[in-house]
């Protein structure tokens, strides 16, 4: 009995190592390819296009709400020791270091780390990945590399404008719901705001990115068969990449602000 | 021109492939039949690289296939797949057009697409079918389409993966005068799988049977008819009964 359970936490620890193993050597290959011709500009600009432009609504409508949120919640702390005022620069700090490219990336990954692993797991399990290569096409070169440099690319875009307008969503609150001046609020936004509150923000999202459009590739590119093999892969997809997200934030802000 | 020597796969515990030795001459048009899991798809999945054999040699034109010697085989390959496999984000042309818009055969936009209508033409489909998209056609459309593909660059080396499955008798008909008469017209080798026994005869040059992970039986579609092996009677009379269980 005890052998047995120790077997199986065996077996799950090293089915997980080898996993990761296998993701590692994946993100290793796509780098290489980036570095070696040829390169798909089409693929890469309809990729822009589709986890870039078209993810804006999402994280925008994510930001306001955020940024209104936010808003009240400091207001209402700080009201217990008299701080109301810090309610502009928090806002401001909170978007952009953690709040923006963290739920942001959640966000870019349930919208794209699931489309990109649904689009590759059906062209895997319908044979189109195997008709790649009898057309002389690299499935990773063709498939994978086009979409992770737009995500990296793309991500970091998505995360400034969400930092944007989840501040304006702090200000339209603290401007008409909490008295705050219009000027006033604007101004002690940028006055605390530091340039790398902004920046490791957009590193962030360089890294979600990557991780979100590699975890729907290398997922999609590993499907099952079956309907039932696509969907459970697009499932593993956002939810790895939601986890890796969550964990690699907390690696990045131990590596920029720990000190 | 392709020769597989001693050829081993296993998935797991199964065994697929045991130890598979064929030669194809060049030029030569193989059917490879026999029943469903006997592993003809994994071995046509090997000569392309696409599944890693456990063991055995495949030579094209004397040269191992291996890295670069496998990507300049690709280069004059062509296959038609099962369910076509053609890119559903993709327009017929730009599918049929698909190795002349990138890579080392890329030619002008115009050029491939004037190719590609008329590789469409050569399997039947007009220029009407070109800016649809494949979920736009029919099964046996598609099929044409993904032939029209398969020849778009001209290919020394052709592989059909089941090309009637799934298509009514008189449009898998079509299929295989397409096929025979390209095979034909354009001097290609050409390797079919199929369980489709009218497709055996009016494409095969020579037939080849596996069974058990081997090849049980070769030879010319003649001697299919006239050979007194059970096995190659039972499957090419569709019997029930006989040394092939029917159940697997």
């Amino acid at each position: 009995m005890i052998g047995r359970f120790f077997a199986t936490i065996g077996r799950f620890v090293l089915d997980g190592l080898a996993g990761a193993g296998s993701i590692a050597l994946f993100a290793l290959n796509i780098l290489s390819h980036l570095v070696r011709p040829p390169f798909y500009w089409r693929e890469f600009l309809q990729s822009v296009l589709q986890i870039g432009w078209l993810s804006l609504p999402v994280v925008g409508l994510t930001a306001v709400f955020t940024g209104a949120a936010l808003a009240l919640q400091i207001y209402a702390g700080g009201a217990r020791f008299s701080a109301e005022s810090v309610v502009p620069s928090i806002v401001a700090i909170g978007m952009t270091r953690e709040l923006g490219p963290v739920l942001g990336g959640l966000m870019v990954a349930a919208r794209v780390a699931s489309s990109i692993a649904a689009e590759i797991g059906t062209m895997k399990v319908t044979e189109q990945v195997d008709a790649l290569v009898t057309l002389s096409t690299d499935p990773t070169k063709y498939l994978a590399v086009p979409r992770v440099l737009a995500a990296v690319v793309s991500v970091p875009f998505l995360v400034g404008i969400g930092d944007i307008i989840g501040i304006m969503g702090g200000w339209l609150v603290g401007t008409e719901r909490l008295g705050f001046n219009s000027a006033t609020y604007l101004k002690n936004t940028w006055a605390y705001l530091e340039f790398w509150d902004v920046g490791s923000g957009l590193v962030k999202g360089a890294v979600f990115g990557f991780v979100i459009a590699v975890m729907g590739c290398y997922y999609g590119m590993n499907s099952d068969r079956g309907a039932q093999g696509v969907g459970r892969a697009t499932k593993t997809a956002v939810v790895a990449a939601s986890v890796l997200i969550l964990a690699t934030n907390y690696l990045l802000t131990e590596v920029f602000f720990s000190s | 021109m392709i020769e597989i020597e001693g050829l081993k796969k296993s998935f797991g515990k199964k065994v697929v492939l045991r130890d598979v030795n064929l030669k194809v001459a060049k030029g030569e048009s193989l059917v490879v039949i026999g029943g469903s899991g006997t592993g003809k798809s994994v071995l046509l999945k090997c000569v392309l690289g696409l599944v890693r054999p456990d063991g055995g040699k495949i030579r094209i034109d004397g040269k191992p296939v291996d890295g670069a010697e496998r990507e300049a085989f690709l280069a004059r390959f062509g296959m038609l797949f099962q369910g076509g496999a053609l890119f559903d984000s993709m327009t017929v042309w730009q599918n049929v057009g698909f190795r002349l818009l990138r890579g080392s055969t890329r030619r002008p936009k115009d050029e491939a697409r004037a190719i590609a209508l008329d590789k469409l033409r050569r399997v039947g489909l007009g220029p009407e079918v070109a800016d649809l998209y494949p979920a736009e056609l029919s099964g046996g459309m598609q099929k044409r389409v993904g032939l029209a593909r398969a020849i778009a660059t001209d290919p020394a080396v052709i592989f059909f993966d089941e090309p009637t499955t799934g298509l009514d008798p008189i449009m898998a008909g079509v299929i295989n005068d397409l096929i025979r008469s390209i095979v034909t017209e354009m001097g290609a080798t050409a390797i079919t799988i199929t369980h489709d026994m009218i497709s055996v005869r009016a494409i095969a040059d020579k037939v080849a049977m596996l069974h058990e992970g081997r090849v049980h039986w070769h030879g010319t579609v003649a001697e299919m008819d006239t050979t007194d092996d059970p096995y190659v009677d039972q499957f090419i009379h569709g019997r029930a009964k006989g040394p092939i269980t029917a159940l697997r």
